[in-house]
């Protein structure tokens, strides 16, 4: 058994964290005080050839594995650019997951070289605020318009960076749901322009990751061509699904990556603050709740490389990407909600950071699954007990 | 044109620097990295061929170290450098500048550079000397201490640079081939692309030993050096600080400034 990584990947570690590096925790304070998309930052990252980690060579990229992806937005998140860094990216990195495997070859060369050298912004456009998590739920509608071509209209929700992005990435009914014989048939997925006369974007106010926009999205008849159809009709949340897993280990790291920079702040604010005339970090009721957070941190980082490398293998990897995303998920926000402990009232303070890595790493609890259907999954599909749901 | 940079796998910055009581010597486990100051030195040999004043052949990055080193080779050359060279063997354990920058000049020859650059001090070491140590093996001159260089194609060609002394600027021209130590003010280095991250294994490699170079063994290594580490020791624990309370802010402002007065520091 080798748990080592090897020099390729720790240099992309080690080269992630030098670049990222020269962001620092104010930059990310100001983007995510303006709401502001973090272009300098993304363009820096694209320049140097990273968004292509994963995109075959064929189209420019580098074609490495959701390992290496993973080291990369786990040191982003670490830097401390949190998921505002990672979400500037994540979707580019991962989210052309089902074209590289399903599009057709000229939409392929028309998006992912562009998607490599950064000048394509795609979102993902899956849930409805009438579907939630029951995905075969939703009811965004493309209709053939007579010829080959299709009309979409719906209603999408929290569809991240769709006022950055040129084109989405967008899951529609082609059948109603009444009308098949198993509900996740009758979908289908296209990458098509988001032509702003035809849809409304409207962001959300909300919570955290605010130099990320997440959008509301009204579409009224938007004419999507069907060269942007990506692979058949009918077959979109087959495509999704093929994506499931690197998803889950990817945001399980920027989970992972959010606890680090929580923990690094907590422990250098428990050898700096003195109180009672001792470094609070000498309290055991400080230094405990610390090293129990390593020691968390430092399981699920095993588990999410487990995932990544049985994923790279192409190996069945469901159980290790679903429990590696709950651990890091939880790992990550306890490290964050005691970095802002530690802190005292300092920890409220926006100066100190750990406040926004708090309010961030509470996101990787909701999206993009919730902790309760990770359980889900491990109860019925590992564990063999009756679905609950 | 033909530039050399030396280069040296240092602890990285972020580890802590500590004296390692057994043997006397800083601990150098740990993680490791490229010299800081030699990324300056490969990023002004990037920015002399995109220039385009001269043509330049080719950009080598040449280390003496041990085994693990080859890791400070692999990133000299994602930041540009086309191959490197290794020198390592046994015998160079424990050299001293005067070793060390005798068996750097002993490669060199091998590469017949026209230029030889390199940071003006290492990380770890931090004895500002090798490149001068270099520069007299090889018969060259040496400019230290380098923050702006341009080329002026010749023939000869010439550098004409700018020195940060202690006093001032220097401006100072020299004729190639020379050894320039840089410092890191004369430029922002880059960062490496994913793809030159990736392709710096597939980039020739020269693995020497000291026979390959003609160095002689008593010259080097621990035998061949005539400085003798003696002892070490930490430096002493900064004293507190002097905290002023700020009660009354024009008072705090006048103790403030008697403070700095006191020490002729305004
Ligand atoms: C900041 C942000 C960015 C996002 N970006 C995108 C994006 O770019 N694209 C996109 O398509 N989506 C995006 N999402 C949506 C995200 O994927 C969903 O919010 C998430 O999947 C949860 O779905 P929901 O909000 O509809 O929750 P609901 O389905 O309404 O669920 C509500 C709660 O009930 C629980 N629950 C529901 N059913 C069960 C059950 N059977 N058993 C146990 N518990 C259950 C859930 O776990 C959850 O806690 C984003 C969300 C956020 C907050």
């Amino acid at each position: 058994m080798d748990f080592e990584l090897t020099d390729d990947q720790k240099s992309i570690q080690r080269a992630v964290a030098e670049l990222a590096g020269t962001f620092d925790d104010e930059y990310w304070a100001e983007r995510d005080e303006k709401h502001e998309f973090p272009w300098d930052f993304y363009k820096a990252f694209a320049d140097a050839g990273w968004i292509g980690i994963t995109t075959p060579e064929e189209f420019g990229g580098t074609g490495l594995g959701i390992l290496e992806a993973s080291l990369l937005l786990e040191e982003v998140a670490a830097s401390g650019a949190g998921m505002n860094g990672a979400s500037s990216m994540h979707l580019s990195i991962f989210g052309m997951h089902p074209v590289i495997k399903h599009g057709s070859d000229e939409l392929k060369q028309s998006t992912l070289p562009r998607i490599v050298d950064g000048s394509l912004h795609v979102c993902f456009g899956v849930t409805e605020p009438n579907a939630g998590l029951d995905t075969t739920r939703i009811t965004t509608y493309a209709k053939r318009n007579g010829g080959g071509d299709y009309v979409v209209n719906g209603r999408k929700v929290w569809i991240s960076k769709a006022l950055e992005s040129e084109k989405v990435l967008l899951l529609t009914r082609t059948t109603k749901l009444e009308d098949v014989d198993k509900k996740t048939d009758g979908m289908t997925l296209f990458l098509t322009d988001l032509d702003r006369d035809k849809v409304d974007i409207r962001p959300i106010p909300k919570m955290g990751r605010k130099a990320v926009d997440s959008n509301e999205l009204f579409i009224d008849g938007l004419e999507v061509p069907e060269e942007h159809r990506v692979g058949e009709e009918g077959k979109g949340f087959k495509y999704i699904l093929d994506g499931l897993n690197p998803e889950r280990i990817l945001v399980a790291v920027e989970a992972l990556g959010l606890g680090r920079a929580a923990l690094r702040r907590a422990v250098a604010y428990g050898n700096e603050r003195v109180v009672f005339g001792r470094q609070i970090g000498a309290n055991q009721g400080i230094q405990f709740p610390l090293a129990d957070a390593l020691a968390r941190l430092d399981a699920a980082t095993l588990m999410v490389r487990k995932a990544a490398w049985l994923y790279d293998q192409g190996l069945p990897c469901a159980r290790e990407a679903n429990m590696a995303k709950y651990l890091c998920a939880d790992a990550g926000f306890q490290a964050a909600d005691r970095a802002v402990q530690v802190h005292g009232g300092m920890g409220y303070a926006s100066e100190y950071h750990v406040e926004r890595y708090f309010r961030e790493a509470r996101l990787t609890r909701i999206a993009p699954i919730s902790q309760e259907m990770i359980l889900n999954y491990l109860g019925e599909h590992v564990l063999g007990l009756p679905r609950s749901y | 044109m033909k530039i050399c940079v030396l280069v040296k796998e240092v602890p990285d910055a972020a580890v802590q620097k500590r004296i390692d009581p057994s043997t006397g010597r800083m601990d150098r486990n740990g993680e490791k990295n490229l010299n800081p100051y030699d990324t300056h030195a490969i990023e002004a040999a990037m920015q002399i061929r995109e220039g385009g004043a001269v043509e330049v052949d080719e950009i080598v990055a040449v280390t003496m170290g041990p085994s693990t080193a080859i890791r400070a080779l692999h990133k000299a050359v994602s930041l540009g450098a086309d191959r490197s060279v290794h020198l390592s063997d046994d015998a160079l354990a424990g050299s001293d500048v005067a070793a060390t920058g005798y068996a750097l000049a002993q490669t060199l020859k091998r590469e017949s550079p026209d230029l030889v650059l390199l940071g003006q001090q290492s990380d770890d070491g931090e004895c500002y000397t090798i490149g001068a140590v270099v520069a007299d093996h090889l018969q060259m001159p040496s400019l230290t201490q380098v923050i702006q260089m341009d080329v002026e194609a010749g023939p000869p060609t010439q550098l004409r640079c700018e020195r940060q002394a202690e006093y001032g600027y220097d401006t100072v021209q020299v004729e190639l081939p020379a050894v320039i130590s840089v410092g890191d003010a004369i430029n922002e280095p880059r960062y490496p692309s994913l793809k030159a991250i990736m392709g710096a294994k597939k980039k020739p490699l020269d693995a020497l030993a000291i026979g390959d170079v003609d160095i002689a063994a008593d010259r080097v290594g621990e035998s061949g050096s005539k400085v003798i580490c003696g002892d070490f020791k930490a430096p002493p624990a900064k004293s507190a600080g002097e905290i002023i309370e700020d009660e009354d802010t024009n008072e705090t402002v006048e103790k403030i400034v008697a403070w700095l007065d006191e020490r002729k520091l305004i």
